[in-house]
């Protein structure tokens, strides 16, 4: 069974008009443009041949007997939204506490909800890509999070999405519409994990983001699927003025992983933050691509990625800012920064500006090397090892951007997953 | 920097484009169109030999089996190219030996554009060469082409004497088929792209320099390519051998009269540095852009690439593109020596409604191989201007190093200005470094300029020829005043 | 009875490792003794900087002759890191900058790194805090620097006091000090200097590396040493440091000051 014939719009639950629509031209559109080849440049350097072949199941037998604590991010106070591959599982969830004029439900249950139909979509559609169309047309887990004007949600949202089935290959759809009106905040974290890495799954997600004016919203994207499965992450973003986004992105997991972020700064003086990380070894294979559009006067973006790549594996970055005629006063700033730590590693970088306005600021920056031989000497000469200077130099490298994120908790999480993946060096106690 | 002297002089000069004349001389073409007779007609032409005509058709299935490749980024197209409604050969009838022989019209047409084919005569003939030190007056070699013919080769007996070799790349085929046979289409193979492989079926003429071991050239070599008949493509070839140790520093300049119709011209250039050699190539490229509502001007699709083949070998391209409706190039080097040395100076300007999408690409293959890219983009009227660059590191390319500055500013709100960069990294050694800004020319510079008195016009001629004088710093000398000179011309207009 | 010299380097001949054709030690014989303070001046490039680093361990230099030891120990297989715990301690002319890891975080560890070396218990983070506040007063550093990045967005004047405090904090037992005065101001220079002298306990002894002779009136040095093209020229008390400063390097063959 291919992946196209998953996508049985006829057998979903009973929906408006506008969402069969919705799906029926999505669908239309896979038909017509596919999966993405290595022709297409935006996928030049990651190959889904992999993903493609594999049959996939739209579900399966799942265990009712799941132990959420290695899942969890310790001392976060958090709503929780459970999927047990693709499937939400109300009786693990908690959406409570998250206060007055917050919307907090399962997309599949909102689709009625005012509102609802003039956004779902409306950013994804005008994407030419495959993956993204089959959510579209496919889409079926995820929620729809509204935070009213004026209104700010109590706790984050942590969104966990867990892949369990061992002897099927299951490939969902998650789906997320996280509408922040104006003056709204929300924090919602999106976290992709499976309970053992022999566990082959596909998440192909998509989440739209709007930020109404002068909304605060910040979106985590934690990506620790198992690393013989696959993940394509793809999150739209919508900012109206003096509105401010930040997206934090960490892949460790996954065999192929593709982390699309595209924010569209609409409104004047919308601020962007777009950060990220990606820690490969064995075969892994990081891509990410960042394109963010100026399209109103004096915005800013600002995006930090950097990438360590060990064993045989391969990042890829791909960073384009767009700048429109209307984005006079654009103040963009784009860095990408890479360590290899082996000869087999490889990375493909390419930050890239396309700009149509002449009043603006717009740097990009990328660099790729190794951990610095002077440091590491000056480390030595202060009675460290060699191996434990490399593994702090790596360390420190890679936590810069952990600052960045006003959650401490998943700070620290992240922190000590990521040196859980590091070279391991004898003697090196890290405070996060 | 210029001077403001010389900015007023320059705003004084003509407004349009200078080169714009068409010489009217009687020339024998090949009837429009391409099949394998027309293959057939040029290399007959050139009384070539069997293997050349061999590989000359080789290279022309191979382009019929090809697409025309559409990953540029030109925001605003180009109509399809007939190919078929193209001469692929023009050639003033009269075929001259000596200068006295040389058509006069011919001789008075590289009089108009400055260049010099009596070595009484300094190079040139610009003003500002007065300006610049006594040995920068230095004399030029140079080979002229006229469409689609060599015409004239200045200095050979001197050059000659230091065991130089410059001269018409079809003479070179006639009296060096050793060297040509060992070098052509070994940087870029017959088979290279949709563009090489039409120039390697029906190339017409170009320059062929060789400089023997241990030889440092005793003078600059430049070529200057004019484009005169209607309906033809310019498709030369050039090819420059630097044996170990050797040391050469060329040039090329180009010209094409105004046409309201496109012409393309599609040429591929070829670098082989040995051990310890070092090639300089620098590019004046004035083509004709069009006019401010795009229509006209020459499609600059151009291959040039170069092999350090040796250890500590150096391959710098310098280039100043100024010309063109459209330019889409990549001087690329393939760093194989150890130690071996690429580097990539580039000012592109595009006004009226030109496009260019060039760059570079710098293939790192040998150990401590180290490469530098500086890059600066100046869009202005419509222009739209990209800068794309590949830095590849393979496995074996231990310690190699990349530095890339790409800077672009832009004039007014009607252009673009965009940078595609890859890295390619693949062994953990090697270090890339990529920096890019883009911006408008700085209020506070230009009113500083303005408040001294300066016109605004001027003062932005001023702060872009500031802005791209890393890049002129590596032209000859007597090339960086033209390429001053230039940038002001093109950049009329642009203000206001 | 005679004591072991705390530093006895011989006949130390030392090539570039990536270029060997470049001779940069010609030679150099250097005795210092527990307590004592040397000062070698020199010229640019006449190789004093070498010698600090090849002393601490770097490995873009190969030893093609003689030796270096120790409190009676060779240190040819040492690396870097096992001469910092045995206690030779560099100040760095270029302290570098590490984004990311907290100067804090960097001295616990090394610390402790010296302290796994010597078989002792590695320090609690009470004791460590309580160690490092000691040393920032001795040394005259604001215990706020230990908040901060090791070494980043230091002025020069911090970065050298940074580094003389490194120095206090691992109670290292020969210090180099690798033109720790140049681009300092007086107020800067004392300041530094009167953390090392405050370091001066008969024991300890240290290496100075200047090109002037103006840090030796705030450190007063037991020898001078003239090191030219890889060599010491001349070797001297305090006396021959008054000489350089009158004279430059003129009689030994250079054209250039020894005075700022």
């Amino acid at each position: 069974m291919t992946m196209q014939s998953t996508v049985e719009i006829e057998a979903m639950p009973e929906q408006p008009q506008w969402a069969r629509e919705l799906r029926e031209s999505a669908r239309a559109r896979f038909d017509k443009i596919g999966y993405p080849s290595t022709a297409d440049e935006r996928w030049r350097f990651t190959n889904v041949d992999a993903i493609t072949r594999i049959e996939w199941a739209a579900d399966g037998p799942t265990s009712d007997d799941i132990n959420l604590d290695p899942f969890q991010i310790p001392d976060l106070d958090a709503a929780l939204a459970v999927f047990i591959d693709g499937q939400l599982r109300a009786d693990l969830s908690d959406l409570s506490g998250l206060g007055e004029g917050v919307v907090c439900e399962p997309l599949i249950e909102a689709l009625s909800r005012t509102g609802v139909a003039d956004r779902l979509g409306a950013q994804s559609a005008t994407l030419t890509d495959g993956f993204t169309a089959l959510n579209d047309a496919s889409f079926g887990s995820g929620l729809y999070i509204e935070v009213q004007e004026g209104f700010a949600a109590h706790r984050p949202i942590h969104v966990l999405s867990l892949a369990t089935s061992g002897d099927t290959p299951i490939a969902a759809h998650p789906r997320n519409l996280i509408v922040a009106g104006k003056n709204a905040r929300v924090q919602v974290i999106e976290h992709y994990n499976a309970v053992s890495d022999e566990i082959v799954n596909l998440n192909n997600a998509v989440t739209e983001v709007f930020a109404d004016e002068d909304a605060f919203v910040e979106h985590y994207l934690l990506e620790r699927e198992s690393e013989r499965g696959y993940n394509i992450s793809t999150l739209f973003i919508r900012q109206g003025a003096r509105s401010v986004v930040h997206s934090h992105t960490v892949l460790l997991g996954g065999a192929i992983v593709r982390n699309n972020v595209v924010p569209t700064l609409a409104g004047e003086k919308a601020h962007c933050l777009i950060n990220g990380l990606y820690v490969a070894h064995n075969e892994q294979h990081l891509d990410n691509q960042m394109r963010v559009r100026h399209a109103a006067p004096n915005c800013e973006s600002r995006q930090y990625y950097k990438g360590i790549m060990n064993d045989k594996s391969r990042g890829v970055f791909t960073g384009r800012i767009i700048v429109d005629k209307a984005g006079q006063g654009t103040d963009a700033i784009q860095t990408n920064r890479n360590m290899l730590l082996s000869d087999d590693a490889r990375v493909n970088a390419r930050p890239q500006l396309e700009i149509y306005a002449d009043d603006v600021k717009c740097t990009h920056g990328a660099t790729t090397g190794r951990v610095d031989d002077e440091a590491v000497f000056y480390f030595r000469s202060r009675g460290l090892s060699e191996e434990v200077a490399r593994a702090m130099l790596i360390y420190a490298f890679a936590a810069e951007g952990f600052d960045r994120m006003q959650l401490a908790p998943v700070r620290r999480l992240l922190a000590a997953e990521m040196i859980a993946k590091l070279p391991r060096a004898e003697g090196l106690s890290i405070e996060v | 920097m210029t001077t403001t002297e010389e900015v007023a002089r320059i705003s004084d000069e003509r407004r349009e484009y200078k080169f714009g004349f068409v010489t009217d001389i009687e020339q024998d073409f090949a009837p429009p169109g391409l099949d394998e007779s027309t293959v057939r007609f040029i290399s007959s032409k050139k009384n070539e030999p069997a293997w050349l005509l061999e590989w000359r058709l080789k290279a022309f299935r191979k382009w019929q089996a090809m697409t025309e490749p559409e990953w540029v980024f030109l925001p605003y197209g180009y109509p399809p190219i007939d190919y078929q409604a193209i001469s692929y050969y023009a050639a003033p009838k009269a075929g001259p030996k000596s200068l006295d022989e040389v058509d006069p019209k011919l001789l008075e047409t590289y009089e108009k554009l400055g260049i010099p084919l009596s070595e009484t005569k300094t190079l040139l003939g610009i003003e500002g060469a007065a300006e610049s030190p006594a040995d920068a007056r230095r004399p030029v070699a140079v080979d002229a082409v006229f469409d689609s013919v060599s015409v004239k080769t200045t200095f050979q007996k001197e050059l000659a004497e230091a065991g130089v070799i410059f001269c018409p790349i079809s003479e070179a085929v006639r009296d060096h088929p050793e060297l040509v046979q060992k070098y052509l289409g070994s940087v870029v193979p017959y088979s290279d792209n949709y563009f090489a492989t039409l120039n390697s079926a029906v190339f017409s003429d170009g320059s062929f320099v060789y400089v023997p071991k241990g030889v440092k050239c005793p003078m600059e070599l430049s070529t200057y390519f004019r484009i005169n008949a209607r309906n033809t493509g310019q498709f030369e070839r050039t090819l420059i051998i630097a044996e170990e140790g050797a040391d050469v520093s060329y040039l090329e300049g180009c010209t094409a009269p105004m046409r309201d119709e496109n012409q393309l011209h599609a040429a591929v250039v070829e670098l082989v540095a040995m051990k310890d050699a070092t090639i300089k190539y620098s590019t004046i490229q004035n083509w004709y852009p069009g006019d401010e509502n795009g229509k006209g001007g020459i499609y600059n699709f151009v291959t040039k690439r170069g092999i350090c083949k040796g250890d500590r070998a150096r391959i710098s391209w310098t280039q100043v593109e100024t010309g063109s409706a459209i330019t889409w190039k990549y001087p690329s080097v393939i760093l194989q020596g150890d130690d071996s040395k690429g580097e990539f100076y580039s000012v592109a300007l595009t006004n009226l409604r030109q496009q260019a999408d060039t760059g570079t690409k710098m293939i790192h293959i040998g150990k401590n191989t180290t490469s530098t890219v500086v890059s600066k983009g100046i869009s202005a009227g419509q222009g739209q201007n990209t800068y794309r660059g590949l830095i590849q590191m393979n496995k074996g390319a231990k310690n190699a190093h990349n530095y890339t500055q790409c800077d672009s500013i832009l004039i007014g709100d009607q252009c673009g200005a965009h940078t595609f960069p890859y890295v390619d990294i693949r062994n953990q050694t090697a270090t890339a470094e990529h920096e890019a800004s883009t911006t408008k020319i700085a209020e506070d510079q230009l009113f500083y300029c303005t408040a001294r008195g300066i016109s605004e016009e001027d003062a932005v001629s001023l702060l872009v020829n500031g802005f791209c004088k890393e890049v002129f710093s590596e032209l000859p000398m007597e090339f960086a005043v033209e390429a001053n000179k230039l940038l002001a011309v093109s950049l009329e207009g642009s203000v206001g | 009875m005679s004591q072991t010299p705390l530093l006895k380097i011989s006949n130390l001949h030392v090539r570039l490792e990536d270029d060997p054709a470049v001779e940069i030690l010609r030679g150099i014989d250097l005795t210092i003794m527990p307590g004592e303070v040397h000062s070698i001046m020199g010229p640019n490039g006449s190789g004093k900087s070498t010698l600090a680093q090849v002393l601490a361990g770097k490995d873009d230099y190969e030893i093609t002759e003689g030796s270096i030891e120790f409190n009676g120990e060779d240190l040819d297989d040492l690396g870097p890191d096992e001469r910092a715990n045995a206690g030779i301690f560099l100040a760095f002319q270029y302290p570098v900058e590490i984004p990311g890891v907290s100067a804090m975080q960097f001295l616990k560890a090394a610390v402790n790194a010296k302290r796994v070396f010597e078989g002792k218990d590695e320090l609690n983070a009470g004791a460590l805090l309580k160690h490092f506040r000691a040393k920032a007063d001795q040394i005259y550093v604001p215990f706020e620097m230990l908040k901060r990045n090791v070494n980043e967005g230091f002025s020069g004047g911090e970065k050298k006091r940074f580094e003389i405090f490194q120095m206090a904090v691992l109670d290292s037992v020969l210090g180099i000090l690798d033109e720790s005065d140049s681009g300092l101001d007086i107020d800067a220079l004392k300041i530094v200097s009167e953390g090392v002298n405050s370091m001066r306990d008969g024991h300890r002894a240290f290496l100075l590396i200047t090109h002037y002779q103006r840090l030796l009136d705030y450190i007063v040095p037991d020898q001078v040493h003239v090191l030219v093209k890889g060599r010491i020229v001349k070797s001297g008390g305090k006396e021959l440091a008054m000489e350089l400063e009158e004279n430059g390097y003129a009689p030994f063959g250079v054209n250039e000051p020894a005075t700022v």
